[in-house]
């Protein structure tokens, strides 16, 4: 079997904050439509090499290629208009808005229509009807009219992966899609992760070992900052280092 | 109800609105011993619609916006005195200025946080008064005089009573309140809004946010810049006053009494504000700043919703 192509490349990525190596040299490759989990303890840099790969950053050294084009020094609106969108770890969302105008403004944007002033949000029937698709898809649709900021918190958890694929990625970073999601929540969420668009690559970073081996086909293990290992999922599991270094003194791993 | 609907629906012209600016356009000819204050008011509640744009729906905080209303009122007045003297011609002359103007000013408020940009904007507001202070064209401490406005549209004269005045202020009010509608409830206005709720999220879904924040910086500075012109031609003059920084100020309480983020906030706001300035004046000419504080103090301590509904004041629930 060839390997598909890859889509977005990290090639010696290095951040450094005063005397304080953040990321040291970090090579990643994720292929088209990978399903691709980055994992690590806590303070293993998995946040900061997102902030990096989506330009909340700058690395100190290496740089970064999307579809084989260097975006390193892209800004990052530059860089979710080339296809790479995230979410985030912890909720960044419109608090004022209801989640319709969310997705309509993001929709709207993603289509290019963002600057324009003088037609009302929603006007586009090609706008409204990619809301409405998002927000059955997200089960968001009765809720839809509500003020964001009064939503439950797993409602307001979908809304953040809705919002990331309203702009319909090419690449997406999940950052702990289910960090925080009451139990009785959780299994709408994982459906959604799930059924996320074949073609989409997604990076997912989690803690969750149920998500993590039942989600990726690939994983790479991020320790202080490098990468300590990569492969697929039965490889990691086995991995003695891996064992030693991350889930904890040999314990048999459970798998999804 | 589909989302179409939905977002028409939270967008359109409700039955009140039309009724309400009817009624305000015809308030200069019902009220006519009242159409000087009501030419001021609708000039301060265009100025607060304008400021509504960057704070209210973006998030610039500003204490310097009389810097555009500024440059407003003197380009108006310095272009009836020496160029021609009339009005909607020096209206748009005034407007694209202050226009320019907000451009080159929007690259200061592009970096640092609220507090930064709230020393920055009064820093340009004082330096704009004191160039009016100092240069000989503009007539220095004295203000600018000896201003003739030509009639409106060449037929209305501006009387002494100021109902040329008052209908010509809110006739400009009231079609850059459309615009500033049509603004607020585009694609464009949604983006600005949710620059506001979440800058680090506006970028990750693509939006340009400094362009933005750029490009709405300068048209309120055109718009607060067409309410300076309205001063300084119905008034036939313009002194340093308009650069003052209590006027920026002053319009932030406004926005606070009439409600933020909300176009007819400003429009409440400066009709609440002026008519209350008006009546506290004249019956205690020396205290009524103090007036004009309790009330402050009393809104913000019950809040705006409370506070007009005073059947909720007493027992009750909540």
């Amino acid at each position: 079997m060839s390997s598909p192509e890859i889509v977005l490349s990290a090639q010696g990525l290095v951040k450094r904050f005063g005397g304080i190596t953040a990321t040291g040299n970090v090579n990643l490759d994720l292929r088209k439509g990978a399903r691709h989990a980055l994992i690590g303890p806590n303070g293993a840099g998995k946040t900061t090499l997102i902030n990096l790969l989506t330009g909340v950053l700058e690395p100190t050294e290496g740089r970064i290629l999307l579809q084989g084009e260097d975006i390193t020094n892209l800004a990052p609106h530059q860089r979710v208009r080339r296809g790479m969108v995230r979410t985030f770890q912890i909720n960044q969302l419109f608090d004022t808005l209801t989640p319709l105008e969310t997705l309509a403004l993001t929709v709207s944007q993603h289509m290019g229509l963002g600057g324009r002033w003088w037609q009302p949000l929603g006007k586009r029937r090609d706008v409204t009807e990619r809301c409405e698709k998002l927000l059955a898809q997200f089960h968001l649709t009765e809720v839809m009219n509500q003020k964001t900021n009064v939503l439950a918190y797993g409602k307001r958890r979908l809304l953040e992966i809705a919002i990331a694929l309203a702009c319909e990625p090419s690449v997406l970073l999940l950052d702990e899609p289910v960090a925080g999601v009451p139990a009785g929540e959780r299994e709408e969420l994982l459906q959604t992760v799930a059924a996320l668009p074949a073609d989409v690559s997604v990076l997912l970073i989690e803690h969750d070992m149920d998500l993590v081996f039942s989600f990726a086909n690939r994983m790479t293990v991020l320790v202080n900052g490098t990468v300590l290992t990569e492969g697929d999922p039965d490889t990691i599991a086995n991995d003695p280092q891996v064992k030693a270094v991350y889930l904890g003194h040999g314990e048999e791993l459970a798998h999804g | 109800m589909n989302a179409q609907e939905s977002l028409h629906d939270s967008r359109r012209w409700k039955l009140w609105e039309p009724v309400f600016w009817l009624l305000a356009l015809a308030t200069p000819f019902v009220l006519g011993s009242h159409a000087l204050i009501i030419n001021e008011i609708a000039i301060v509640a265009l100025f607060a619609v304008s400021l509504d744009l960057i704070l209210g729906y973006t998030g610039i905080v500003s204490l310097g916006h009389a810097a555009f209303f500024g440059m407003g009122a003197y380009t108006a007045a310095l272009f009836a005195k020496h160029v021609m003297p009339d009005p909607l011609v020096g209206l748009g002359v005034a407007i694209v200025l202050s226009t320019l103007f907000g451009a080159v000013c929007s690259l200061t408020i592009m970096r640092g946080t609220d507090l930064t940009r709230l020393m920055v904007t009064i820093g340009v507001g004082l330096i704009m008064m004191e160039l009016a202070n100092k240069l000989d064209f503009t007539g220095g401490a004295d203000g600018l005089q000896g201003v003739i406005m030509g009639p409106l549209l060449g037929r209305f004269e501006f009387d002494l009573q100021g109902q040329t005045a008052a209908w010509y202020s809110l006739c400009v009010l009231l079609v850059f309140f459309i615009l500033a509608k049509r603004l607020v409830n585009s694609s464009f206005g949604a983006t600005l809004m949710a620059v506001r709720d979440n800058r680090l999220r506006a970028m990750a879904i693509g939006i340009p946010v400094t362009a933005r924040l750029a490009v709405i910086y300068t048209i309120a500075a055109g718009v607060a810049g067409a309410a300076g012109a309205l001063l300084a031609q119905t008034t036939s003059f313009a002194s340093i006053d308009v650069f003052e920084f209590h006027r920026s100020a002053d319009l932030k309480l406004l926005l606070v009494i009439g409600g933020i983020g909300w176009l007819y906030g400003g429009v409440t706001g400066a009709i609440v504000f002026k008519v209350m300035q008006d009546w506290l004046s004249s019956i205690t000419p020396q205290y009524w700043t103090f007036w004009i504080g309790l009330f402050l103090v009393v809104l913000v301590m019950v809040g705006r919703e409370r506070l007009i509904r005073p059947w909720t004041w007493f027992g009750g629930k909540k």
